[in-house]
C-alpha cells in the first residue's frame, strides 16, 4: 500500500471516531451548558446563573428519591456481587453436571430479556396471594430483588471471564499444600480477581440507579426512584432544573469512573511487580 | 470390558446434609436464586396468561382456584384454563387479512420488530467500523477511548434520552433548528421531534455501546498477520475484509446483534418520549394492560408470546454469541 492510502486511511478512521463521539457527547454536553441558564427554557441560554442548582438543594422530593436510589443501589450492587461471584464460579470452576445447561441460560437471560417482561414476571411474583405475606407485596424489597436478578448476571459474566483468565496454578498450588478450599479462594482468588469484582459492583450501581421499567413497575407509593420521579416529571413539562441533576450526575459519574480506573491500574502494575519478584527470588 | 470385576470402589463416606461439601452450598446460593427470582416468575407469567381478569386484587382469577360456595365443602383442585387472552390474539392472527381491522396487538408487535431490527442494523453499521477503529488504534489510547464510550451510559438512560429531546425540539427553540435557522439553512422550524427518526436516533444512541463493546472485545483479538498476508498475496481490502476479517468477528457481531436486538423488542420508553405515542410498541402495550387497563392476564399472555419470539435469538446469543470477553470490557 502506497503511503498516501495508508495516510488517507488513518484520517479516514480518526474522522470516524471523531463523529461518533460527536454523536455520543452532543446532547450530553447540551444538557451541561443549559443547565447554567438563567431563564425558564431548557433550550435557550438567557443569561448565565445556578439558580437551577439552588432550585435543585431545595427540591426536598428530588431529594428523597436520589436517596433511596442510592440505598437501593449499594444494597442492590453488593447482593449482585455475592450472587454473580456465586455464579461464575460455578459456571467457571466447577465440572459441568445435571442441570449445568439450563444454569448457564438462566444466569445469562436477564442481561438480554426485554425489561418490561422481567418486571411483569416478578409483579405476579410479590403479588401472588400465596407469595405476598412472605416477600412483602412491591416495594423498595421487590425493587432490590429485581435490580440484584438483574446485574448478578452483568456480574457473573463479567468475573467468570476473569476466572478463566486467571493462572489456575495459584489456585493449585495452595490446594496441593493443603489449604481449605474456602481459604483458597478468599486469599487468592479474591485478590486477583477483584478489579473484575471492583468492576461489577460499580456497573451493578449504575445499572440500578439507571434502571427505570422495573423500578416503575415493582414500586409503590413509598418507594419513588430517581428514574421514577424523572420520567413523572419528562411528562409534566420540564425545567432546566432537570439540566442541572444530569450535569451533577455526569460529573460524579466521571470523577468515579476516573478514579476507579486509576486505582485498579495501579493495583494491577503492583500485583504485575510482585509476580515478577516472586518469580525471580 | 475386562475380564477380572473391578474392584468396588469404596463408598464415600455418609455425612449429614449440613457437612455436606462447600461446593454444593456455593452452587446453592445463584440456583436457589435464579430458581426463586427468574424462573418461578416465569412460571407465573404462564398462569396467570391463562387466567380469567377480575376487578379483585390481584386483578385476574387463578386457573387453579375453584368457586367454593359458603358451608359446602371445599372441592378438589382442578385446572380451568382461561384461554381468553390467546384468543384475542388469535382472532387478530385470523383477522390479517381483513381490509381495516384493527390488529393493535399485531402491529404492535410488528411495530417493535421492525424497530429492533432497524436498530441493531444501524448499531452495527456505526459501531463496526468504531470498534474495528478503536481495537487498531495505540493501546495506551484505547482504553481511554473505551472509556469515553462507556461513560455516557453511566449517566442515566432516560436525562440522555431528555438531551435529545432538547436537540430535536420541532419549534424554533429547539437546538438543530435553532442552529440551522442561524446558518440560514432552512426558514422554517423542522419537524423533527416525535416521529419515527427521532425514535430510530435515540434507540441507536442509547443502544450503540451494547454493540461496540462485544466487538471491540471481538476485534483486538484479530490477528493483523493475517490481514498483511492477505495483503502482500495480492487481495483487495475488500476482499480480504470479507473472506478473513469478517468470518473472524462473526461471534462479536452475533453478541452485539442480539445484545441489542432483544433488549430492543421490549424497549417502550424511549418510543414513548421521542415518538410521542403515535407509533405502538408491544412494550407499551403490555405496560398499559398491566397499568391503566388491568388486564394482567392479557399483559401476560402477550408476554409469554413475546418470550416465545425471542426464544430463538436468545439461544443463539447463548450458543454462539461471545458474550464472556464482550461484557468483560463494560468496567473501568
Amino acid at each position: 500500500m502506497t503511503r498516501a492510502a495508508t495516510l488517507e486511511r488513518r484520517w479516514g478512521a480518526r474522522a470516524w471516531l471523531l463523529l461518533v463521539y460527536a454523536f455520543l457527547y452532543i446532547p450530553i454536553l447540551c444538557l451541561v451548558v443549559f443547565s447554567f441558564t438563567a431563564g425558564e427554557i431548557t433550550t435557550q441560554l438567557d443569561g448565565l446563573s445556578l439558580r437551577w442548582y439552588v432550585a435543585l438543594l431545595h427540591d426536598d422530593e428530588l431529594g428523597a428519591a436520589v436517596r433511596l436510589s442510592l440505598q437501593v443501589g449499594a444494597l442492590a450492587a453488593t447482593a449482585a456481587v455475592v450472587v454473580g461471584t456465586a455464579a461464575a464460579v460455578v459456571l467457571a470452576r466447577f465440572r459441568p453436571g445435571a442441570g449445568s445447561g439450563v444454569f448457564a441460560a438462566m444466569a445469562t437471560a436477564p442481561m438480554v430479556m426485554p425489561e418490561v417482561v422481567v418486571g411483569l414476571s416478578l409483579v405476579l411474583l410479590f403479588t401472588h396471594p400465596m407469595l405476598q405475606p412472605v416477600l412483602g407485596g412491591r416495594g423498595v424489597t421487590a425493587i432490590w430483588v429485581a435490580h440484584t436478578t438483574l446485574c448478578a448476571a452483568y456480574v457473573s459474566v463479567l468475573v467468570q471471564s476473569r476466572l478463566r483468565e486467571m493462572d489456575r496454578a495459584l489456585e493449585e498450588a495452595a490446594l496441593d499444600l493443603g489449604c481449605p478450599p474456602w481459604k483458597v479462594f478468599f486469599v487468592i482468588t479474591v485478590p486477583v480477581i477483584a478489579p473484575a469484582l471492583v468492576a461489577g459492583w460499580l456497573l451493578a450501581f449504575t445499572l440500578s440507579m439507571d434502571d427505570f421499567v422495573l423500578a416503575a413497575m415493582l414500586s409503590d407509593p413509598g418507594s419513588t426512584t430517581l428514574p421514577v420521579l424523572v420520567f413523572a416529571r419528562l411528562h409534566h413539562g420540564l425545567k432546566p432544573e432537570i439540566n442541572a441533576l444530569a450535569t451533577v450526575i455526569v460529573v460524579v459519574v466521571s470523577i468515579a469512573v476516573l478514579v476507579a480506573n486509576r486505582v485498579m491500574q495501579r493495583a494491577q502494575r503492583r500485583r504485575r511487580a510482585a509476580m515478577h519478584a516472586a518469580l525471580r527470588g | 470390558m475386562s475380564a477380572e470385576p473391578a474392584a468396588p470402589a469404596p463408598a464415600p463416606p455418609r455425612r449429614p446434609f449440613f457437612l455436606l461439601r462447600g461446593r454444593f452450598w456455593v452452587a446453592c446460593l445463584p440456583w436457589a436464586w435464579l430458581l426463586l427470582f427468574f424462573l418461578l416468575p416465569f412460571v407465573l407469567i404462564v398462569n396467570v396468561s391463562l387466567s380469567t381478569p377480575d376487578l379483585a386484587v390481584p386483578p385476574y382469577v387463578s386457573p387453579f382456584s375453584q368457586p367454593q360456595a359458603e358451608g359446602q365443602p371445599a372441592l378438589p383442585p382442578a385446572f380451568n384454563p382461561d384461554l381468553g387472552s390467546y384468543r384475542r390474539l388469535g382472532d387478530e392472527v385470523a383477522d390479517l387479512a381483513r381490509p381495516g381491522a384493527e390488529l393493535q396487538y399485531l402491529r404492535a408487535f410488528g411495530n417493535s420488530l421492525l424497530l429492533a431490527a432497524l436498530t441493531t442494523l444501524c448499531c452495527l453499521l456505526v459501531g463496526y467500523p468504531f470498534a474495528w477503529h478503536i481495537a487498531r488504534s495505540a493501546e495506551g489510547t484505547r482504553n481511554t477511548l473505551l472509556m469515553l464510550v462507556m461513560l455516557p451510559f453511566w449517566t442515566s438512560f432516560l436525562l440522555r434520552v431528555y438531551a435529545w429531546m432538547g436537540l430535536l425540539d420541532s419549534s424554533e427553540s429547539g437546538l438543530i433548528n435553532q442552529a440551522l435557522l442561524a446558518l440560514g439553512v432552512i426558514d422554517a422550524p423542522l419537524q423533527l421531534l416525535y416521529n419515527s427518526g427521532a425514535v430510530l436516533v435515540g434507540m441507536v444512541y442509547s443502544y450503540l455501546p451494547f454493540m461496540v463493546l462485544p466487538l471491540y472485545a471481538n476485534l483486538v483479538k484479530l490477528d493483523m498477520r493475517l490481514l498483511e498476508a492477505a495483503r502482500d498475496l495480492g487481495a483487495r481490502p475488500w476482499t480480504a475484509f470479507v473472506s478473513i476479517t469478517l468470518p473472524l468477528s462473526w461471534r462479536g457481531i452475533v453478541a452485539g446483534s442480539m445484545m441489542v436486538f432483544i433488549p430492543a423488542v421490549g424497549e417502550f420508553v424511549i418510543p414513548d418520549l421521542l415518538g410521542g405515542g403515535g407509533v405502538l410498541m408491544i412494550g407499551r402495550r403490555i405496560w398499559d394492560d398491566f397499568g391503566p387497563n388491568q388486564d394482567w392476564p392479557m399483559a401476560a399472555a402477550v408476554a409469554v408470546v413475546m418470550v416465545l419470539l425471542l426464544i430463538v435469538p436468545i439461544m443463539v446469543f447463548h450458543r454462539h454469541g461471545d458474550r464472556g470477553d464482550g461484557a468483560s470490557e463494560a468496567g473501568p
